[in-house]
């Protein structure tokens, strides 16, 4: 059970970071922000980093996959926190991708894995109802009319909604709203008739959505995994998803707290630098402390991926809950030791501090969680 | 590597016909076998083990042989720490001699220094205290007081101690003293070896807020001590209490690495205290939500020491997350403590409640103990201080 970087992954991290630091620095998210890209994303971006084979990164040999491991795609994660890259990693690699290897017939493997590789398909999963994640709440039915199936209702904060190909959506075929059986995954096309997709543009400037479902046919093809029996496909998928932003916002996390430091150590008042204030240090080394903690959680989760444990859940709830409180603390600290600097728009900072509360949503907030983690523990 | 998989057989035959099942349960607290002039067994079995541990120099497993000790090397001792522990064997010998002073003298002492201590310290017929803190010398320890004038051929000492560990059943005490007061701070100080027998010492026993009575203040009026006493050069004490620190830090982590039985488990009594529904799962929500922000910070804590391990053994730095354990460490164990005794409501509220199990007892008790942790061996605050100005580079 190792939480440290074999070579092979040490050398992945170092051309990631060397890479984004030359052609996505955090500048390239503000132009999109800017301009407000339509997909959310560069397309530029995104195929250079396919072909650097990100996008195959979690398959298996046959599909491309280099053994990275999850500890490779935790450093990879990272670094697009300290960059605040955009782009379909998440949504397509680690949602998208996992669910189709972990559930998909080989037939469906064949067809979709390789697309994915080549950067030609890109994938969103459609999983959250209402205004937190909650996926057993799921109540968006999968009707079957004399054979017919269709969908009907409304997913929200759909990430990449507004610009993937496909999506697949979490449904109801059977059950009530809590029930862990009676779910199913069914890939859905962007086009489908009676779907409409509702973009909102989030503050950290990327792209999210709202898909409306309008008794959108669909045919057992489609069907990842078998009717009513997807939580267990899901829940793994979701273990990996957890862990995969819990490392992204560590990078993040590291690098709001970095930048701190570096302004605490520079900015100078009453004839100091204001870094020799005890109040200012203590706190400084609190946050130290809580991101170190947090930093393990999060190593350790990837180190459980990457040895099959049977804790994975659990270890998923722990990253998550530990990393949503620390980019919190961090974010907010950061503002306020920044100064009236903190608050323009003009320093970085500001992107961060957004992301963060962005990030928290997604998988799962503290509360979930915790609440999650006291249900695998029996109490 | 033949020969180490050999030792490691032997030595787990050894343990298992040497070690009494007794032996190999869980510790508590009253059963720990103390060295000393005045040294109990609770039973016949702990003495037998103490004996048998002794003879074997296995109670100081590295040290040296011509005084005693076990001989071995390192990764020998790993491998009986190793088979200790796989078969719940408890340490066979407590006092600070051994996990502290011990390793000191052995690096800084003389022959004649060694050859005087060192054994009685692996046969446990001496109880070593500590004195360092003073009233006023407490995070800063260098203003320390006590004075040892130079009489010639003896030390004359004069002067107090404070938080004496067990001062009162001590035997000897190593001692920070003063022998140059016109020195800058830190270059006036000895490291000298005083008996507790010698007349004008007095340890009296402080009563703490749980109650014991674990530390004393000790009093030195007009003690002589001989000048073969001295450990290290005169006005050099600084130099071996820093490596004397190194061992500290060693002994924490064999402390908290001890199995012992005592407090309850905080799930079970909350479940007991809180109440809990037909599926078996606690009615308080807020309750639940405080357990699980608990449970995960004392888990990542636990990963916290795996990845330092793996660090060092990797030769890697550590980026100053060594020191960040300490604080850590403490303060979510005080949280743990808050959060028990508010679980268990007015039950929690008194030592002498009949109605509670000895390990509810024990875990109140420890809520108040426990304060100290926070304070003793480093503050808080001092750990602060040094992640700032060591870890994070900040300007002073």
């Amino acid at each position: 059970m190792s939480m440290v970087l074999n070579e092979e992954q040490s050398l992945l991290e170092e051309t990631i970071r060397d890479f984004l630091s030359s052609h996505a620095p955090v500048a390239s998210l503000r132009r999109i922000r800017d301009a407000q890209n339509e997909l959310g994303y560069s397309k530029e971006l995104w195929q250079q980093l396919t072909d650097l084979g990100i996008p195959a990164i979690l398959m298996p040999e046959e599909f491309g996959g280099l053994g990275f491991g999850f500890k490779g795609l935790g450093a990879v994660m990272q670094q697009m926190g300290r960059h605040l890259t955009a782009s379909p990693l998440f949504a397509t690699v680690v949602l998208g991708a996992s669910a189709i290897e972990l559930g998909a017939t080989e037939k469906q493997k064949q067809e979709l894995l390789p697309k994915i590789t080549t950067g030609e398909l890109t994938l969103s999963l459609a999983m959250d109802e209402g205004y937190h994640h909650h996926p057993l709440n799921t109540d968006v039915r999968l009707d079957d009319n004399k054979g017919k199936l269709t969908i009907s209702g409304e997913k929200a904060f759909v990430l990449d909604g507004s610009s993937a190909d496909t999506f697949i959506v979490l449904v109801r075929s059977f059950g009530k709203k809590g029930d862990a059986t009676g779910l199913s995954l069914v890939l859905v096309n962007r086009d489908s008739p009676g779907l409409t997709i509702e973009r909102t543009q989030y503050m950290d400037g990327r792209n999210a959505a709202d898909l409306i479902f309008d008794k959108v046919l669909v045919n057992e093809d489609h069907l990842i995994g078998s009717l009513g029996e997807a939580y267990p496909i899901l829940q793994q998928v979701l273990d990996r998803g957890v862990i995969a932003i819990s490392a992204e916002m560590l990078g993040g996390c590291q690098e709001v707290f970095e930048r701190t430091l570096h302004y605490l150590r520079d900015r100078e008042q009453f004839g100091v630098k204001i870094g020799t204030f005890q109040a200012l240090q203590h706190r400084a080394s609190m946050m130290f402390c809580q991101l170190e903690q947090s930093k393990s959680a999060v190593l350790s989760a990837l180190s459980s991926l990457d040895n099959n444990g049977a804790d994975c859940s659990i270890q998923a709830s722990i990253a998550k809950t530990l990393m949503n409180e620390c980019y919190q603390h961090i974010t907010n600290e950061a503002i306020q030791m920044h100064g009236g600097m903190g608050i323009t728009d003009e320093l970085d900072i500001g992107l961060f501090l957004k992301r963060a509360r962005i990030s928290i949503q997604i998988l799962g907030d503290s509360d979930y969680h915790k609440n999650r983690y006291a249900e695998l523990n029996g109490y | 590597m033949a020969s180490i998989d050999t030792f490691r057989n032997d030595v787990r035959d050894w343990l298992k016909s040497n070690c009494p099942e007794s032996q190999c349960q869980p510790i508590i607290k009253d059963q720990q076998i103390w060295a000393g002039r005045n040294r109990t067994f609770y039973c016949n079995d702990s003495k037998q083990w103490f004996e048998r541990m002794r003879d074997k120099g296995w109670t100081a497993p590295t040290w040296p042989t011509q005084y005693g000790g076990g001989g071995l090397a390192p990764d020998q001792a790993k491998i009986l720490e190793q088979e200790m522990k796989a078969l719940g064997c408890r340490p066979a010998l407590y006092d600070i001699g051994l996990w502290m002073f011990g390793p000191a003298l052995l690096e800084y002492g003389t022959e004649e220094q060694k050859q005087e201590h060192i054994p009685k310290i692996v046969r446990g017929e001496i109880r070593w205290a500590q004195g360092y803190s003073e009233p006023s010398a407490g995070s800063d320890l260098a203003a320390l007081k006590t004075r040892a004038e130079d009489k010639g051929d003896h030390f004359l000492i004069n002067g107090t101690k404070m938080w004496t560990t067990q001062g009162d059943k001590s035997d000897w005490i190593f001692c920070l003293v003063r022998t140059d007061p016109n020195a800058p701070k830190q270059q006036g100080i000895s490291f000298l070896l005083i008996d507790m027998a010698s007349e004008g010492v007095d340890a009296r026993p402080m009563e703490l807020i749980n109650g014991d009575h674990e530390f004393c203040q000790t009093f030195f009026d007009d003690v002589k001590v001989p000048k073969k006493n001295l450990v290290g050069k005169l006005n050099d004490g600084w130099s071996v209490a820093k490596a004397l620190l190194k061992y500290e830090r060693n002994m924490m982590s064999i402390m908290s690495s001890i199995v012992e039985k005592e407090e309850g488990d905080i799930v079970e009594i909350a479940k007991r205290y809180v109440g809990t529904d037909s599926s078996g799962m606690l009615t308080n929500s807020s309750v639940r939500n405080q357990l699980s922000q608990h449970l995960m910070r004392a888990q990542a804590d636990f990963w916290s020491g795996i990845r330092l391990y793996e660090q060092h053994k990797k030769g890697l730095s550590d980026g100053g997350l060594g020191l960040t354990m300490k604080y850590m460490s403490t303060t979510e164990q005080q949280r743990k403590d808050e959060l028990l005794l508010s679980i268990m409501g007015n039950q929690g509220l008194s030592w002498q409640n009949q109605k509670l199990s000895e390990a509810e007892n024990k875990s109140v008790k420890n809520w108040a103990y426990n304060k100290a942790h926070t304070i003793a061996g480093g503050t808080s605050e001092i750990q602060l201080n040094i992640i700032a100005k060591k870890a994070l580079n900040l300007p002073s």
